[in-house]
């Protein structure tokens, strides 16, 4: 057991890092270092466009999408070298964020049910960042139950071969400058769920499409409505067959765990410093016993999803697929991470209610504190996730589902309860 | 990177848990549950025989001289089988002392026969209830002879050799206490067995009147060593409460695929899955955690107190939620006697308090992440 890199690791970490000393927006380094809870931090510039340019300067050197092969714009490396780029990248990955589930979630959907010409067209520009994606799945009547989802696509009758879309998606991250997007639909309301949906990708700025930001409970908005009102999409645009939408999604979703659960904060090492600086009858937090017992609690989780990663890389190292065990990612992260902030306001007493510059470590665990929920929920809520766990870790049997067999337009809904 | 055992690795834990799963199934468990025996005699041997209990003895003192990271997945099988034997006692402890602060005599007489299983060793330290502190030990050797009382000591019934935590010399606070080695089967000694919560692994008490006791280590250097060494063993503990965990959470799993209840299969309710689920993410926490533990153990990393309480405390926790969550999924069958859900979870708490209780080990965990903080600053 060793925590080092083979000989060929870490040539390549050593030039990973020439490169990045070389090229890296130095300049940005203090503001994102200093970033506070889910935002870049970045204030000085436009954030967009510094991470356009970042992921541009990466891309013309061959560092993007690193695992794709490079006909579509990615760098053809091995997962253990995406790794390494990750790990030396640092606060830089924090530019990433817009490009995330363009290049983690529609593009290896993309790559593996586009024709080829769409391919060579669609996917280097995404890797570059010149194009953005969004991914249209989620829908006020279809959240952890997908399926449900009631955006209606129907083939014009003109001649045309053209698709007529109608209908609304939620929680869509990103479509306010997203240039494509990855549109999940329902063709056939006569079948059951799973079997009468389609996929398509179309260009945002169609004629009949609608971004609403979304005001979150926290304040911010990250999320978005969109509406669909007589969109056109070209045949040409449908990925899968008519029918196999549901098939098509899972490459996504898959995806989407991936990239979501790895690596994710709980803010443990935030609140061990905090914990270091406040003071408790006038000693430090950190002596204190019952402070102790919980701070070991979130240590464990830390230290127990770390080192998980860590077997995870090691398995990719050795050229394996990892195991099982990164699933709990994000399931012990999400929850971990609003625990973490309730005792971190907790030890500031009555002052915890504050949140503003003065607030300890910039208000950080006030801001985790609202916007935790969301991480339960978004990518899979808690209670999929151990679904999940259970169904395809476990073994364990699947739910009992009594509208599998039942034709979508049949299916109680609600406001809709069946007569 | 290689955070996993390698492939000659795991075939010798394959092995061990084949030798387990004949020799020590869960009847072999309930007639030491059940009957006078402290520990199951023959399988022991049957385990020294195989090499596993000196895998991370050296050669010369009559081990396999292999490494801690063998040891780590023997000791991982041994939780998943319950195994009622005193190799945590022998092995993680005496036979570490020895290793690590034994004379050579003192190796060369005692490691061949702990390495063999003839012998039992067992690390006398606790006198009485409460989180251990150099204060608290009264137990004393003057002009080489011991005297106190040691309660409760691990195998203390049934072990041949003891080290012994005692005051001695005129140091204070930690450097009061020191180590001695003491031959039980000497005079002075007097044991009595305990009534525990799992007498599959037992303990006693035991009195020593001006036992003969030859130091092991330096003077006052006894508390040191103690830590040090009883670091070592939460690592090699971890991987037992790791073991025995995964058995819980499979023996729930299990129960739940087969148990028909409102005319479905129980594991097909969500009430269950997600207890299941839940039962997974500790078991992999646990099993993340210990792994870091057994690079710091094989490699004597300075992080290593850290990586042992962390390993301490994300095993105990795992154990303890697989073994009470796998008698709640068997409902009220799982309370009975005759199912062997209370072998796990007799283990489980007691294991929780070996070697020192989940508070202690919680506060050193982070005294321990304190100072490293302060060190790196």
């Amino acid at each position: 057991m060793n925590f080092d890199d083979t000989p060929e690791e870490a040539a390549f970490r050593a030039k990973v890092r020439t490169w990045i000393d070389a090229n890296a927006p130095k300049h940005l380094e203090p503001e994102l270092k200093r970033a506070g809870f889910a935002s870049s931090g970045i204030e000085s510039e436009d954030p967009l466009a510094a991470s356009k340019a970042w992921q541009k300067r990466k891309a013309e050197a061959g560092w993007a999408c690193l695992h794709w092969p490079k006909e579509y714009g990615g760098g053809a490396a091995t997962p253990i070298e995406r790794v390494i780029w990750n790990q030396e990248e640092g606060v830089y990955g924090a530019l990433s964020s817009a490009f995330i589930i363009g290049q983690g979630m529609c593009g290896p959907t993309v790559m593996a049910w586009a024709k080829e010409e769409q391919k060579r067209r669609l996917l280097p520009p995404l890797a570059s960042g010149e194009e953005i994606w969004c991914q249209l799945f989620s829908e006020p009547a279809g959240g952890s139950d997908l399926a449900g989802l009631r955006t209606r696509a129907v083939q014009a009758n003109d001649g045309s071969g053209e698709w007529i879309i109608n209908g609304q998606k939620i929680w869509t991250s990103g479509a306010q400058h997203s240039d494509w997007g990855l549109l999940i639909t329902r063709t056939d309301p006569d079948v059951p769920k799973h079997k009468g949906l389609t996929m398509f990708f179309l260009d945002m700025r169609s004629p009949g499409v609608e971004v609403r930001p979304i005001k979150q409970a926290n304040g911010q908005s990250g999320f978005n409505e969109v509406y669909f009102t007589d969109v056109r999409i070209p045949d040409e645009q449908r990925l899968g067959a008519v029918g196999q939408g549901w098939e098509v999604s899972l490459t996504t979703l898959m995806n989407e765990r991936l990239s979501i659960g790895s690596g994710m904060s709980t803010g443990f090492p935030e609140l061990f410093q905090f914990c270091m600086e406040a003071e408790i009858d006038g000693r430090p937090a950190v002596d204190d016993p019952a402070v102790r017992s919980r701070l070991a609690q979130f240590a464990v989780r830390q230290s127990g999803l770390k080192y998980t990663g860590m077997r995870a890389i090691t398995a990719l190292s050795k050229g394996q697929t990892p195991g099982p065990e990164n699933s709990i990612g994000k399931l012990v992260a999400g929850a971990t991470m609003q625990e973490l902030a309730m005792f971190a306001l907790d030890l500031q007493g009555q002052a915890g209610v504050i949140q503003n510059a003065d607030s300890p470590m910039n208000a950080r665990f006030q801001g985790m504190l609202l916007r935790s929920p969301a991480t339960r929920i978004e990518g899979g809520s808690d209670e999929i996730l151990r679904n999940i766990i259970a169904e395809r870790v476990l073994g364990l049997p699947g739910d009992v589902r009594v509208d599998k067999n039942v034709a979508f337009k049949d299916i109680p809904t609600s406001g809709r309860s069946k007569a | 990177m290689n955070l996993d055992f390698s492939d000659d690795q795991k075939q010798l834990q394959e092995q061990v848990r084949r030798f387990l799963a004949d020799r020590c199934p869960p009847s072999a468990v309930r007639a030491i549950l059940e009957g006078p025996e402290p520990f199951d005699r023959a399988l022991y041997k049957g385990l020294g025989d195989l090499g596993v209990l000196g895998a991370a003895i050296p050669e010369e003192y009559g081990g396999v001289g292999l490494s801690h990271l063998e040891l780590c997945l023997v000791a991982e099988e041994l939780g998943r089988a319950l195994a009622p034997v005193p190799a945590a006692s022998s092995i993680y402890l005496a036979a570490e002392f020895l290793l690590h602060a034994g004379s050579n005599a003192q190796k060369r007489a005692w490691l061949p026969r702990l390495a063999s299983g003839e012998a039992v060793g067992t690390f006398a330290f606790v006198e009485g209830a409460g989180r251990m502190s150099p204060d608290k030990i009264h137990a004393a050797v003057k002009d080489s002879r011991l005297s106190g009382v040691k309660s409760p000591v691990p195998d203390g019934d049934s072990a041949d050799v003891a080290i012994v935590a005692a005051r001695s010399g005129g140091g204070r606070g930690e450097g009061a206490i020191s180590l001695f080695l003491v031959d039980l089967a000497g005079p002075g000694v007097a044991r009595e067995s305990l009534e525990t919560i799992d007498p599959t692994r037992s303990y006693a008490k035991l009195t020593f009147d001006a036992a003969a006791a030859e130091p092991l280590g330096g003077e006052g250097e006894g508390w040191r060593i103690a830590e040090m060494v009883m670091d070592r063993a939460a690592i090699l503990m971890a991987f037992e409460q790791l073991g025995g965990a995964d058995r819980a959470l499979e023996m729930a799993r299990d129960y739940a695929l087969e148990r028909m209840a409102f005319g479905r299969q129980i594991g097909s309710f969500q009430a269950i899955k997600h207890m299941l689920a839940d039962m997974y993410v500790s078991a992999t926490l646990a099993r993340s955690n210990a792994y870091y533990g057994a690079w710091a153990l094989a490699t004597g990393a300075a992080e290593l107190p850290i990586a042992a309480a962390t390993a301490r405390v994300s095993a105990t926790q795992a154990f303890q939620h697989c073994a009470k969550n796998n008698i709640q999924v068997h409902g009220g069958m799982g309370f009975t006697w005759a199912f062997d859900c209370h072998l796990f979870y007799r283990r489980s708490n007691a294991l929780a308090l070996a070697l020192g209780s989940l508070s202690t080990w919680e506060d050193l965990l982070i005294e321990r992440m304190r100072g490293a903080n302060a060190a790196a600053a």
